[in-house]
């Protein structure tokens, strides 16, 4: 039983990913709606960073004085600045640990 | 023209950074779900039927807290939904490859390799084989969730929960759409994005997922309006 609900979970899933690459051609989508598109990293991300940094494992807002906000704000700097993905996760990981690990 | 080979080692190498949260989020996956009392064998499954790390841990976590089927399977398709918004945006690349071709590519298809490649395909259009950057980002992301399930399976959550490694997810994120700050309608379009997730995130079925970026491009969509 829950192997077919992974298997039809998993058909769904294949769909999400297949349907607008091989079923919809692009011309069907117009000049306004391909301005759009662009900005869909900046309207799908955030709704994975937000909760992810501001509500915690209980599912209740945390703190501003967490540790995660400080760790996010260096990231941001670091990544804004250096253009570099290993910089920004490690600059945030660091300053996160500093302050669980040194300072609480 | 850049060759097959060397587009995908190129996307290989842009997305490698992030192999610093896929890796112990898979560890952490794979653990959670033997933890929570399923066979090795069905939470293994999971990482190459469905290959979506998120869904994967939601949908073992519903069912062992007793809900339907249902609901676990309508969860895993809405957090997936994400894929649709990534697959139009890859279309206009992929067009010319042949329909089998985009049938395989399609499985590939995750959030980084989504990030990587979309971001080097918007500076090299004119490339040929284009797609093999895609296939190096999707393929080394399949590889490294693959093992790292695996071991978490195998080995269980062998990385210390003190380190807090799940804080590595938003930070593999905030690396990504990090440069757009730069522009004042796309950090509207983040807070927006990211404000709704917080207002529905009690919503059922993880629909914050989805309702959240469709808000904030609709309001994309207000905006490039006003820009012309």
């Amino acid at each position: 039983m829950t192997w077919l609900s992974i298997i039809i979970a998993g058909i769904l899933t294949y769909f999400t990913r297949m349907t607008m690459i091989a079923l919809v051609d692009r011309d069907m989508l117009g000049e306004k709606i391909k301005a759009v598109l662009a900005y869909v990293p900046s309207a799908v991300f955030p709704a994975i960073i937000f909760p992810a940094i501001f509500i915690n494992d209980y599912g209740a807002y945390i703190e501003m004085s967490d540790p995660k906000i400080f760790g996010a704000i260096v990231a941001i700097i670091v990544g804004y600045f250096s253009k570099n993905v290993i910089a920004t996760i490690f600059s945030g990981l660091i300053s996160y640990w500093f302050i669980i690990f040194l300072l609480v | 023209m850049l060759s097959k080979k060397k587009l995908f080692t190129k996307g290989m190498l842009d997305v490698a950074p992030h192999m610093l949260s896929v890796i112990p989020f898979g560890i952490i996956c794979g653990a959670i779900g033997v933890e929570l009392g399923f066979d090795p064998y069905l939470v293994y499954g999971m990482s190459i039927i469905i290959f979506g790390g998120a869904s994967q841990i939601v949908f073992l976590q519903l069912l062992s807290g007793g809900a339907s089927s249902l609901v676990a399977v309508t969860s895993v398709g809405v957090i997936n939904s994400r894929h649709l918004l990534y697959g139009a945006v890859l279309s206009e690349y992929l067009e010319k490859l042949s329909f089998i071709k985009k049938l395989l590519i399609s499985y590939l298809i995750v959030d980084q390799g989504f990030a990587e490649s979309n971001k080097f395909f918007k500076k090299n259009k004119s490339e040929q084989y284009l797609h093999y950057h895609l296939i190096g980002t999707g393929a080394t992301l399949w590889i490294c969730w693959q093992i790292s399930t695996l071991s978490g399976i195998v080995l269980g959550s062998f990385v210390p929960d003190e380190l807090g490694l799940k804080f590595a997810i938003p930070l593999t994120f905030i690396a990504i759409i990090v440069q757009d700050l730069k522009r004042i309608d796309h950090v509207i379009v983040m807070l927006v994005s990211g404000i709704s997730a917080l207002v529905f995130l009690n919503a059922p079925f993880k629909l914050y997922i989805i309702i959240s970026p469709i808000i904030a491009l609709l309001i994309a969509g207000l905006i490039s309006r006003f820009k012309r």
